[in-house]
């Protein structure tokens, strides 16, 4: 197994390298097979691993210690127990279809930018299986970092473009601010327990080492980590910037697996989560309110992939409603079947946007539905899945939330079954104007409209079978199903409570939620069937259009004032202040010894008279015991 | 063998004044810093007998050479940094080259023998020997103001060098044997007042020469004057002196005036800290720009060392090499920069990535090894300093902490001045990268990512410093 599981994070490192050493000398199609194969190898042995979870139970491997020092020891263990299979399966199998994807969709690059594409991609999924690997919390903040690095470098790839750099750092520095949260939680860690390795944390005898307010303070600044990495407010903004990146980067890092990291890492730590009731009440108000926030944003933005970022920040918000409410399996089910559906349609969203040359814009798109069969079919399938409508995927676990976030408090899921019915409308919204009605393109596009290459429809069929029937892994019990998932993590999270609502409640429940979702499509696709929205210029529809200013905001009060700070800093203080004291003093000095000067006398007998008496006075000044007979005592003897 | 480590450089240095010509001086230089640096590596890992020789007698001050680790590990720093220099800086023309490359030796002497010297006086004339070649270097080839600011950085320090001198008469003084020895100074028996005195004296020698804010005007000055060799040499060597002194002075040889001085030093570094993080935002000069990130790396680790968690300071052990490594392929990169642009105006600059990728690799490379990332060697350091901060007090972690994010800012925003973007004029003059420059950059890079990814043997090496400081 120690071989096994070391390969499964190697074979991504070694197509890094392999590319992003080898940049100039290899062709493009070595480079998309060695960069496609490595990662298809890591999920053939990922799935592997998987079942041998299955039968045998976790493991746990160690290579080497990090750090081991007489206060701290920080090993590289590596752990694939129910929890990280899981996630190494979603992360090397949606990664190996993205990756294919990509050798079509990134077809137009040189070859020494394509390998650098690729090397970045690989080195992407080698830090994400170091995220989820990892068998301590330091481990975990290496992976944390590493895929943060990652997606700068996807984010700002088309580098001269400005902007997009722009972007790419703002991405890096907010997920740094969530870093910082992290950093000293795991700090907390280490000055009461000695310790960051799982197996030593989660234990009983750890939590009573642990008062309550430790508790809560470690949570929640584990979880200002999590609001950095996967988008929840007040760190979301840079998530809908980082679409900058190439398509197929949205769909595998900033939508199927980096931005779920939050999720994982509260998971995986669930049983200080649980302890803390102050913490999980925060995750859950932050979670509903990010959900609503970004919902009711992306019902007017008219980029493509804006619709999609903003969907996925609701989405994320969703999770986190789950996890503030304990439910933990429910949290891991939406992050798998969101990982189908949402790579699904940022594929798809890739497609069209390859079909319209680089036009992302979907008022200029309409009626693409019998340019693009696949695409439409496949996307047409991940809006049902999204928007909540049974038996597809999502359904299942948006509801499975849902439920629980009515046992814990009603509101929790009015509140959610508003976000539910928006993300419906938004979804179909987008549906609608882009692949139905006219045309609205120039006559030139029109011309060039093809349905996209074998490389990247073959992705689109898998994740759409996937968006469709992933929730077979966890049909509730009153549909007859077993949940398969529940009782996977049941080592992870604990046994799946009871629930505490009838059958007939929970009937209900099911029944308006997906009543209230199929209005909203059909409203939405009454509404935009024909037509765009256009760019609107007043009222409710300009303040969503601009996002609710949240950007100006942090511009305003944060951005703007530690510039000036800066600018003070460096102009005023350091300028004038520090540095005029220092040359104050000198010409201090100066002057003195310009009135001394008088004194010189060219004879040589003075100065040294002069330097005798000052080196006297200078000790008896600074040492007015008998330090200087001291000195010339012991010089004697 | 530990004293033909430092008389290696210091015969070589007095070699080259008679060798004319640039291009074999630079050869012989980086012959005799690779015949130190393979003895370096040797005593490293084997460890070396003390070298203990009369030498005033007058004054009872011998030439006695002590390698502990913390000895060892900036040794082996001095010893990598200076032939990675030679083979970087090596092809940049200079007037009278020998004689600058003489200057530059001496200096790596100094250098050696203050983290040597197990005698107080020993120190001080190695303390001087490493100061005042670089005067001269300054001075004489620096930039177009480099008389204000040498003579600036000269009183500057000389002041330090003057307190740190009345400081060890004093510490003789109250000896309770008639020697030198560092060592032996411990045993001194001072009041608590005199403890402070001392303490004062040596630690405003120190202060100045690593610098702590508010004493650090005289560095970014001389760091952008000074031609980029000698530069390195302050950024990743020189400025070692002082988390030294205080490593091997003011912790064990007053530690009541350490302990009261505490609060006040580490709220001062990390205040200093996210100072100079701030003011590197705004520079526009790209040395600059790394001599203000510098400066809040350093006064991390000066935060740690007075914050005296062992954690702490074992951190800051590691990260006294780490830091020096990262810095000079961050000076490296800028140099090739300069020579061929003629600027250091980032406004001037971008488009790197697409008129020399390589390059651009490596500045991004560095760049993030600059902000601490996961599996680059500062993180190892700036984690367990973070960790020391945060068992003195939560609060100043968390402060401290912010610099995390400032740093990631500013690095950032260089490499995308730099590298990013349209080719600009300027970087359209860059047309070749030399290959001595690009193999120690590679070389660097290597040791960035071993010793972030196994960093055990570092622990190892410095592990018996930290039991002397903390086994009482």
């Amino acid at each position: 197994m120690k071989v096994i599981i070391g390969l499964i994070i190697l074979w991504p490192l070694a197509g890094f390298l392999f590319n992003g050493l080898g940049r100039n000398f290899w062709s493009k199609k070595i480079i998309a097979y060695k960069a496609t194969g490595y990662i298809v190898a890591s999920f053939i042995l990922s799935v592997f691993a998987f079942m041998n979870v299955q039968e045998y139970g976790a493991v746990t491997v160690h290579y080497f210690d990090f750090i081991n020092t007489a206060t701290l020891k920080i090993p590289i263990d590596f752990k694939v127990d129910a929890l990280s299979s899981l996630f190494l399966l979603v992360i090397t199998g949606v990664g190996s279809l993205i990756h294919l994807y990509s050798t079509a969709y990134m077809k137009e690059e040189t070859a020494p930018h394509y390998a650098r594409y690729f090397a970045y991609l690989n080195l992407f999924i080698f830090s994400m299986l170091l995220l989820v690997l990892g068998d301590n919390f330091v481990v975990m903040f290496m992976g944390w970092e590493g895929v943060g690095l990652c997606s700068y470098l996807l984010i700002g790839y088309w580098f001269t473009n400005g902007n997009y750099n722009a972007a790419a750092i703002k991405a890096f520095v907010m997920n740094r601010i969530g870093d910082l949260g992290f950093l000293l939680a795991i700090f907390w860690m280490v000055v009461k327990l000695g310790t960051v390795s799982y197996g030593d944390v989660f234990t009983e005898a750890s939590l009573t080492k642990l008062s309550s307010a430790d508790i809560t303070a470690i949570t929640l600044l584990l979880f200002v980590g999590a609001m950095g990495k996967s988008a929840q407010i007040p760190l979301y903004t840079w998530l809908p910037d980082a679409m900058a990146g190439p398509t197929p980067v949205s769909a595998l890092i900033h939508a199927a697996t980096m931005v779920t990291a939050g999720i994982y890492m509260i998971t995986r730590s669930n049983i200080l989560f649980s302890h803390s009731e102050c913490t999980q009440t925060v995750i859950a108000i932050i979670g509903i309110s990010t959900a609503l926030l970004a919902a009711t944003i992306a019902i007017k933005q008219n980029d493509i992939k804006k619709v999609l970022a903003y969907s996925t920040v609701s989405q994320l918000g969703y999770m986190f409603l789950g996890l503030g409410v304990g439910a933990y399996t429910g949290a891991v089910f939406h992050v798998i079947t969101h990982a189908f559906f949402k790579a699904l349609l940022f594929l798809g969203a890739g497609s069209v946007i390859h079909a319209m040359h680089h036009e992302q814009d979907i008022q200029k798109m309409g009626g693409l539905k019998s340019k693009l069969p696949i695409t439409h079919l496949t996307f047409l399938i991940g809006c049902i899945a999204i928007a909540g409508i049974p038996p597809f995927s999502g359904f299942f676990s948006k509801d499975e939330i849902l439920t629980a976030a009515y046992e814990k408090n009603p509101i929790y899921f009015y509140l959610g079954m508003v976000g539910a019915g928006m993300t419906a409308f938004y979804m179909f919204r987008l549906y609608a104007t882009t692949f139905l009605g006219k045309f609205r393109g120039t006559d030139d596009q029109a011309h060039h409209l093809h349905e996209s290459p074998i490389a990247m429809t073959i992705p689109l069929i898998l994740l759409a079978i996937a968006s469709a029937i992933a929730g077979v892994i966890g049909v509730p019990e009153i549909m007859g199903g077993h949940h398969w998932l529940g009782a996977h993590l049941t080592t992870i999270v604990g046994a799946t409570h009871e629930s505490v609502l009838s059958h007939a409640q929970e009937w209900m429940l099911m029944g308006i939620s997906v009543s209230i979702a199929v209005i909203a499509v059909i409203i939405a696709i009454v509404i935009y069937r024909k037509k765009a929205d256009g760019e609107p210029t007043s009222g409710w529809g300009k303040v969503l259009f601009n996002k609710w200013y949240v950007d100006e905001l942090y511009e305003a009060v944060i951005v703007r004032p530690l510039d000036k700070l800066a600018a003070f800093l460096k102009n005023t203080i350091e300028k004038n202040v520090i540095d005029g004291a220092v040359n104050g003093t000198g010409k201090m000095v100066q002057y003195g010894a310009r009135q001394i000067r008088l004194m010189q006398s060219g004879q040589v007998g003075y100065y040294i008279l002069f330097m005798v008496l000052s080196i006297i006075l200078l000790f008896v000044l600074w040492f007015n015991d008998a330090t200087i007979l001291r000195f010339f005592y012991k010089l004697t003897h | 063998m530990l004293l033909s480590i430092i008389l290696i450089p210091f015969i070589t240095a007095l070699l080259l004044l008679f060798i004319k010509d640039a291009k074999k001086s630079n050869t012989i230089a980086l012959v005799s810093s690779a015949a130190s640096l393979a003895i370096s590596i040797w005593v490293a890992m084997k460890g070396a007998p003390d070298f203990n020789q009369a030498w005033i007698a007058a004054l009872n001050s011998r030439v006695f050479l002590h390698a502990d680790g913390l000895a060892k590990i900036l040794v082996l720093l001095t010893t990598i940094s200076f032939p990675a220099i030679l083979l970087a800086t090596g092809s940049n023309t200079l007037a009278q080259k020998n004689i600058f490359i003489s200057l530059l030796l001496l200096t790596q002497a100094g250098l050696l023998g203050v983290f040597l010297a197990g005698d107080a006086l020993l120190f001080y004339f190695f303390w001087e020997l490493a100061l005042i070649p670089v005067y001269f270097l300054c001075s004489i080839w620096g930039g177009e103001k480099r008389i204000a600011i040498t003579f600036k950085f000269f009183i500057y320090t000389f002041l330090g060098s003057l307190m740190m001198l009345a400081g060890i008469i004093f510490l003789y003084t109250h000896s309770t044997e008639p020697n030198f020895l560092i060592q032996n100074f411990a045993h001194a028996t001072l009041t608590p007042a005199q403890q402070t005195t001392a303490f004062v004296l040596f630690f405003i020698a120190f202060a100045i020469k690593m610098p702590i804010f508010p004493l650090h005007t005289w560095q970014p000055d001389a760091y952008e004057q000074s031609p980029t060799a000698v530069t390195m040499v302050m950024s990743a060597v020189m400025v070692k002196m002082g988390l030294y002194g205080v490593i091997r002075w003011l912790l064990p040889l007053f530690p009541v005036a350490a302990k009261s001085a505490a609060v006040i030093v580490v709220d001062l570094s990390v205040i200093g800290v996210l100072y100079a993080s701030f003011i590197a935002i705004k520079q526009d000069d790209i040395k600059r720009l790394i001599a203000y990130s510098s400066i809040a790396h350093i006064g991390l680790m000066n935060a740690a060392l007075f914050a005296h968690q062992v954690i702490g300071v074992q951190g800051v052990l590691i990260q006294l090499f780490s830091h020096g490594i990262n810095v000079l392929g961050l000076w490296m990169v800028a140099d090739i920069i300069e020579q061929q642009t003629g600027t250091r105006s980032m406004m001037a600059m971008g488009g790197l990535a697409k008129k020399q990728p390589t390059l651009a690799i490596l500045l991004v490379a560095f760049a993030f090894a600059n902000i601490a990332l996961p599996l680059t060697n500062a993180f190892v350091g700036e984690f367990l300093i973070f960790n020391g901060l945060f068992q003195f007090n939560p609060w100043v972690a968390a402060f401290a902490g912010v610099s995390v994010i400032l740093s990631a800012i500013y690095t950032l925003n260089m490499v995308q001045k730099v590298a990013y973007g349209e080719v600009s004029e300027a970087t359209q003059k860059i047309n070749f990268i030399n290959k001595g420059a690009q193999w120690a950059l590679i070389i660097l890079l290597v040791i960035v990512f071993a010793s972030g990814v196994y960093p055990q043997p570092l622990f190892d090496l410095t592990a018996d410093t930290l039991q002397q400081m903390f086994v009482k």
